[in-house]
């Protein structure tokens, strides 16, 4: 046992009282020291000093757009980092000019020549030039860097052979710097959506000099993304990073269209809780969530229909099926089962955001592409198909699991359908959960019979919704697989005439349904909370929002 | 005292290396990788990734080339902060937690024993019932609803203190730590406030204290000057890992306030599988915990005069 002499005991008790007392200092310093900066303002003051205070969900990982792989990332990125054309006010599917001025492009949309306007300029005062692209195209298929959307640059000619090592000289990749304002971009085939496709992160040019003072082309994680060292090219710069507090960017005063530029800055909160974002836009403290509480959505549809929006959004909600598993290789069972499926039950008793029933795969809200109306709710026709495949009444139907990451709203819409199932066509279904990277584990790897999944479009064309189906796509995870589906994808590919190529995509997907891998439930929306205060958001599908154009209105003086 | 304190510090060495090799081995066990995500990366990009970050290399490679590093605190990169390393993550988190922690810690300690001490003095009376329903209560209601609660009353309501955020919200009253302390202190306080009646109660019943009330001295010395110091015993064995815990940071109270602390870190790296930032946590935690250890036996040893020689 320790042993202690009365002046022992003394000195530890001084220490003692020394470190609380040094604790209760540390407080103190710390809440002088905080200065009144953009950070610390109230909604009146944002409005009068035009920072738009929002959040946009978790802590993004990285700002690196060539790392980048997720919407927050995205989403702060975008104040930063302009491409070669930028989104449009209020239409996703158009584009405005970005870093190029002005574009042209061939007959069957395969060859593209962008010019880069004179006025273009990085943060640091470098010129933007065609240079620029070409090297961030490098650092996007240099195998070493791992990308992990570098395949989304396979479409120019010849880069998946250089990210594969069978060509080393760039120069045979189909991007060219012309001269300093022309970049010619050569493509594997027609490509009509490309001015959606390079918004995308994977296609946004980051500035050589700052990423190669920090290490090589191939060097990930570097410095050059910390708020000292990131350079920028687009509507703001980057302030500040408190790593899961805030961003803050304000007014690049270089950049090409400064003058049509409304807010002084923004600041991205980074609140994972959605309770405690609903609370901060409570409190004034955001002009704007990410998403609203399900269980709030009732109460501000009710009670404060201006503060709470419901755009419609990009994404499909479905359950992928395990084609290889038995009896769900039978196209009539998958078909069964998504007919014995009431969506707008599902939508207006559990989810009561507006999501859309999935009638198609396809979202509607990509241009000229009609969302397809096959899937519909029709249990009679659901237990007339599964008695074709030999389960009359579901008898000698084995039992299946629905499997899903551990999320409540996930488990209601799975109850949901187990019901559903059980009742129109008398099949046994169990649930499991499981943490989100064991999820993926098991989703990744097949082992599952049914999975839920969702899938958010990156750009606007039914492409991105519907070529991950072809046979052993990485995204696939069904089994699943069709000749003639994988045909129809290549001959769009190669088809230039813009409503030709649609036409050969609806009926691919028309293909696909037939004998659908997938469980459809429903199309997306996103819902949030926005202060009126906020001008010029207006509803987006892709929900990319070129900040340039958003405006904070001051409110008036209270009235005495 | 100073050998037995020499000897407890270097027992951390092979306490912190049965830990880091047990996590080590369990986080490479669980399924899922650091690079897996609902939208896969092709197989050739995650076997780049993993080459790039050494994770293609034999296990034991891995384990002894990350046991060379940790020697020289050297905890490697994150994988979800990835411009930071984790003796970056841990310098710029820690801080907030340890705030916040030992704001809570004097909330608990003053609360608790006070409480406790009043419901021993009055033992079946009013105020004990009283203060150890309220106790109860505290031990029942999680910080999750808890610190809602407080968020809205002291937030919406009474515009007090912020309900997010940490840096500089200098417009409400309340520095942003003050109600994640609140809501950490009170749940803690309610254990303490257990034990210190429960030690009081069982000093309170012994000898020397009736010989003491014979002699005539006063109630509150009796129980101030000597009941106070051997019922807090219990007490103290409990707060050397409670310190511990509490500025290590609660993902909670973190959450739910949206405080950058550590202790959301420490359960995030385990969701993102961030191997680094999982193993120099749990390297920080345990780290921690034995030395709150000792101080508390310590502490304990001052306490109880039957310790001393």
């Amino acid at each position: 046992m320790l042993g202690f002499s009365r002046n022992d005991m003394k000195k530890l008790i001084a220490l003692v009282a020394l470190l609380i007392i040094g604790g209760l200092v540390l407080f103190g310093v710390g809440h002088t020291n905080s200065t009144k900066e953009g950070y610390s303002l109230t909604l009146q003051e944002a409005n009068k000093n035009k920072i738009l205070l929002l959040t946009v969900g978790s802590e993004p990982r990285t700002l690196d757009p060539q790392q980048a792989q997720g919407v927050t990332e995205h989403h702060i990125i975008m104040a930063m980092i302009e491409g070669l054309v930028a989104p449009s006010i209020d239409d996703q599917s158009k584009a405005v000019p970005g870093m190029a001025d002005h574009w042209e492009h061939n007959d069957d949309y395969s060859v593209w020549t962008f010019h880069i306007g004179e006025n273009r300029k990085w943060s640091n005062g470098d010129p933007v030039t065609a240079e620029d692209f070409v090297f961030s195209y490098k650092r996007m298929l240099t195998a070493s860097f791992g990308a992990q959307y570098s395949e989304n640059l396979f479409i120019l000619k010849g880069a998946e052979d250089y990210y594969r090592g069978k060509i080393t000289d760039f120069e045979q990749v189909g991007v060219k710097a012309l001269d300093d304002h022309t970049l010619r971009i050569e493509l594997v085939g027609p490509t009509p959506y490309l001015l959606s496709l390079v918004q995308h992160d994977s296609w946004l040019p980051v500035n050589p000099k700052a990423v190669l003072s920090f290490g090589k082309i191939d060097t990930r994680d570097s410095k050059w993304t910390s708020a000292e060292n990131f350079v920028a090219n687009g509507p703001f710069k980057m302030k500040s990073w408190r790593p899961n507090d805030v961003i803050e960017v304000v007014r690049n005063p270089l950049y090409w269209d400064a003058g049509n530029v409304k807010l002084n800055g923004i600041n991205f909160y980074s609140i994972e809780n959605s309770n405690t974002g609903e609370r901060a836009f409570q409190a004034g403290q955001l002009h704007k969530t990410d998403q609203v509480p399900l269980d709030k959505v009732p109460y501000y549809r009710r009670r404060h229909p201006d503060l709470i929006r419901i755009d419609p959004y990009e994404g499909v909600y479905f359950y992928r099926i395990n084609v290889a598993r038995k009896p769900l290789d039978n196209p009539k069972v998958r078909l069964a089962l998504n007919l014995a499926v009431d969506r707008d039950a599902i939508v207006k008793n559990i989810l009561r955001e507006d999501q859309r029933p999935a009638t198609g795969y396809t979202p509607p809200g990509m241009g000229d592409y009609q969302p397809l109306n096959k899937i519909a709710y029709d249990p009679e026709r659901a237990r007339q198909l599964l008695a074709e495949a030999g389960y009359p009444h579901g008898k000698g139907f084995p039992k299946f699991t629905i499997h899903f990451n551990t999320v409540e709203s996930h488990r209601a819409i799975a109850e949901a359908i187990q019901q559903m199932w059980k009742e129109e066509l008398n099949i046994d279904v169990s649930l499991e959960n499981q943490e989100w990277k064991v999820y993926l584990d098991t989703q990744n790897s097949k082992n599952y019979d049914l999975s839920r999944s969702g899938w958010i479009g990156d750009f606007m064309d039914p492409v991105t919704f519907l070529s991950m189906w072809t046979t052993g796509n990485g995204n696939n995870n069904t089994n699943w697989g069709n000749p003639k589906f994988d045909a129809f994808i290549e001959q769009a590919a190669r088809t230039g005439d813009p409503q030709a190529r649609l036409d050969i995509l609806h009926r691919a997907e028309d293909l696909f349904l037939s004998e659908p891998p997938v469980v459809l439930v429903y199309w997306y929306t996103n819902a949030y909370l926005l202060e009126p205060s906020v001008q010029n958001w207006n509803p987006l599908v892709l929900g990319n929002h070129n900040y340039k154009y958003i405006d904070l209105k001051a409110e008036r003086e209270p009235a005495k | 005292m100073i050998k037995v304190i020499v000897g407890r510090l270097l027992q951390l060495i092979p306490v912190l290396g049965i830990i880091l090799t047990l996590t080590f081995f369990m986080s490479k066990v669980v399924p899922g990788g650091p690079f897996s995500a609902e939208r896969q990366a092709t197989p050739e990009v995650i076997a780049k990734l993993n080459a790039y970050y050494g994770l293609d290399r034999p296990l034991w490679e891995q384990y002894l080339t990350y046991l060379g590093n940790v020697v020289r605190f050297n905890f490697g990169p994150s994988y979800t902060y990835q411009s930071e390393s984790v003796n970056e993550v841990i310098a710029r988190a820690f801080p907030i937690s340890l705030q916040i922690g030992t704001l809570a810690f004097c909330i608990a300690l003053i609360i608790g024993v006070t409480a406790g001490v009043v419901a021993a003095a009055n033992k079946n009376k009013l105020w004990d019932y009283f203060p150890m329903s309220l106790s109860m209560l505290g031990i029942c209601l999680p910080t999750f609803v808890l610190g809602p609660i407080l968020a809205l009353v002291f937030g919406l309501v009474l515009k007090l203190a912020p309900v997010s955020g940490w840096y500089g919200l200098n417009y409400v009253p309340f520095h942003p730590m003050i109600m994640p302390a609140v809501t950490l202190g009170l749940f803690y306080a309610a254990y303490i406030a257990r034990l210190t009646r429960g030690g009081m109660l069982d000093i309170l019943s012994q000898d020397f204290i009736r010989t003491a009330r014979a002699k005539g001295v006063p109630d509150h010395e009796i129980l101030l000057k000597h009941a106070l110091r051997g019922g807090l015993l219990p007490v103290v064995a409990f707060l050397g890992p409670a310190f511990a815990g509490l500025i290590s940071g609660s993902f909670v109270v973190e959450k739910v306030f949206n405080v950058p602390g550590l202790g959301q870190e420490f359960i995030k790296s385990v969701f993102n599988r961030d191997y680094p930032l999982i193993l120099g946590t749990v390297a920080f935690f345990g780290t921690l915990i034995v030395l709150f250890n000792l101080v508390s036996d310590i502490v304990q040893a001052l306490l109880d005069p039957k310790s001393r020689k």
